[in-house]
């Protein structure tokens, strides 16, 4: 085969070609310097800037309330998009747009409104100071920060999924005689699998990446509540350009792992959805 | 009779009961004001709790105006761009059929998977006193990080996906038979892409110009490691607001973050506003298409 099928339009080695110089030297060479720079470090030196105890530490606190803030959103996600689709209410459209606010809201004044919201005198803070708990300056409001961010993600995925969903196959599972739990759970449910799924990924991979919203509501405790993404900023800081470039490469493998994963989700996705068709 | 019975069966058929609707719909509402009107409301309470007056002092502060100067730079740098780059891309990868092509989209996407932060980094890495290219450029005495081309590079790279990722689907769906009934009625390349190229792509266009220019005004992670947070002259308004929340100017940080939070407001009205004239257009497609 040949490298490009004939065509009659023309411009094919001007935009090809643009489109590789671009992305060489916006994306490809820095990159690559990521590589030039940890080649400069022995296995020894990478291996002790990245399982230092205060960086894996903030490894653990990452992954934790990354999973947890994708798994809220699972349950979140697949509950608003279920009611934006079925039920009709005053607003829908406005609801709709406005779950989309965590990607157009800066990361920076989410940061600032949730820290100051879930701080011990704000507006839902002080409901759970007198029960000892606190919210912001802990892992928790690491939480709360990602799972704002990641909110549209699974919404997103779900709700057009759900649009096309056919109500012939609910209809023909209830006059066989299931009830709408069991509709819901043996139809519904395996239908939206891949979408949820997806979702779940794309969020968490957003999560593991996430720094401006988290910071601010953190408190950024050594050991307690420092995410990983800062652990690279504190060594730049140190002028440890060494140490931060390991810890962006362990980032880094990580973000390419969940690429992997959700071109993989996303492929059984379409798959899955082309054979109901 | 036989149509009452029909009745009763599809209401059990399609849908909940009315407790179960109702219960569901108050559940998904409240999970949204919790966690995304509250923090919205508190951004604007926050701004104006010491009074307008204060306020717009805040907003017209000589370091507050020059991080507006700075950020709109970044944007009506970067935006341009990577809108050129996104139509350049679509073109080659939804016009035409050649290898490598599920590798070049995954390529253009990266930059969304990567972490705000180790985007910063390459740069620092690439160009940095430190980094691969930073002798040469010391040599000729040329700034990047820690100086506005910083600002401008690490802007570019996060928002560099936008405008493709919303293009290449458009463009696959709408195929190229239209390009080449004006090709064999006489018309050249470029008058092809102006008349009729252009038209359709618009909508979807203008989307990933909307969503890269919210981005590219408001990133804080990658613009963070490369400004050096010098005030007054490598802040973006992010990186300002940053500044004046750890100084306690509490009045100061969210009046900024006030224009962002307005900023982001605009974007999500000019995106419904958007989708809806794309669903229009695509509908009259399908209807001129049947016809």
């Amino acid at each position: 085969m040949a490298f490009k099928q004939h065509s009659v339009l023309p411009g094919f080695n001007l935009a090809l070609g643009y489109t590789l110089l671009y992305l060489s030297i916006i994306v490809l060479l820095p990159l690559s310097a990521l590589v030039f720079k940890s080649s400069h470090l022995d296995l020894a030196g990478f291996w002790h800037a990245v399982a230092e105890p205060r960086v894996v530490a903030s490894y653990k606190l990452t992954f934790v309330a990354s999973a947890l803030a994708a798994s809220i959103n699972l349950v979140a996600g697949l509950l608003i998009a279920w009611v934006l689709v079925r039920y009709p209410f005053p607003g829908k459209r406005f609801i709709d747009a406005l779950v989309d606010l965590p990607f157009a809201l800066p990361t920076a004044v989410a940061g600032i409104a949730l820290a100051t919201i879930y701080a011990p005198n704000g507006w839902i803070g002080q409901y759970f100071e007198p029960f000892g708990i606190k919210i912001a300056f802990t892992p928790i409001g690491v939480v709360i920060a990602l799972t704002f961010i990641t909110l549209p993600f699974v919404v997103r995925t779900v709700q057009p999924v759900l649009q096309e969903l056919e109500k012939e196959l609910e209809e023909a599972a209830a006059s066989l005689g299931a009830t709408r739990l069991q509709v819901f759970q043996r139809v519904i449910l395996p239908t939206l699998l891949p979408a949820l799924l997806t979702g779940f990924a794309l969020a968490f991979a957003r999560a593991i990446g996430e720094y401006g919203s988290v910071i601010f509501i953190a408190g950024n405790m050594p050991y307690v509540s420092e995410i990983t993404p800062l652990m690279i900023i504190s060594k730049l800081e140190q002028y440890d350009y060494l140490g931060a470039t390991a810890i962006a490469v362990v980032m880094l493998g990580v973000s390419f792992l969940l690429l992997f994963v959700i071109n993989g989700l996303q492929w059984w996705s379409a798959k899955r959805l082309g054979r109901r068709r | 009779m036989a149509g009452a019975s029909n009745n009763v069966h599809r209401s059990i058929v399609t849908t909940e009961s009315r407790s179960v609707r109702w219960l569901l719909t108050g559940l998904a509402l409240l999970f949204i004001a919790l966690f995304l009107v509250v923090p919205l409301a508190s951004v604007f309470y926050e701004a104006l709790r010491k009074g307008f007056g204060l306020y717009f002092q805040a907003l017209v502060e000589p370091d507050a105006l020059s991080a507006v100067k700075l950020t709109l730079i970044a944007a009506l740098i970067s935006v341009p761009l990577n809108l050129v780059f996104g139509v350049a891309a679509a073109w080659a990868i939804a016009k035409f059929e050649f290898r490598g092509k599920s590798v070049l989209i995954t390529l253009i996407d990266l930059p969304f998977s990567v972490s705000p932060v180790v985007a910063g980094l390459i740069y620092v890495l690439m160009v940095g006193a430190q980094g691969w290219w930073g002798p040469w450029l010391i040599e000729h005495d040329i700034k990047i990080i820690f100086a506005i081309p910083g600002i401008v590079l690490a802007t570019v790279f996060v928002t560099f996906p936008f405008v493709a990722r919303e293009l290449i689907p458009l463009m696959e769906a709408q195929g190229s038979e239209e390009e080449q009934a004006a090709m064999t009625l006489g018309a050249s390349g470029w008058q092809t892409f102006w008349r009729v190229t252009l038209p359709n792509i618009k909508w979807g266009l203008l989307y990933g110009v909307i969503l890269a220019n919210a981005r590219a005004m408001g990133e804080f992670g990658a613009v963070s490691v490369v400004s050096g947070h010098i005030r007054g002259e490598t802040n973006t308004i992010p990186l300002h607001v940053e500044i004046l929340y750890n100084e306690y100017n509490f009045v100061g940080a969210f009046a900024c973050a006030s224009l962002l939070a307005l900023l982001a407001l605009v974007t999500l009205a000019l995106k419904s506003f958007v989708e809806w004239r794309a669903e229009k257009q695509a509908e009259a497609a399908r209807r001129d298409a049947t016809e």
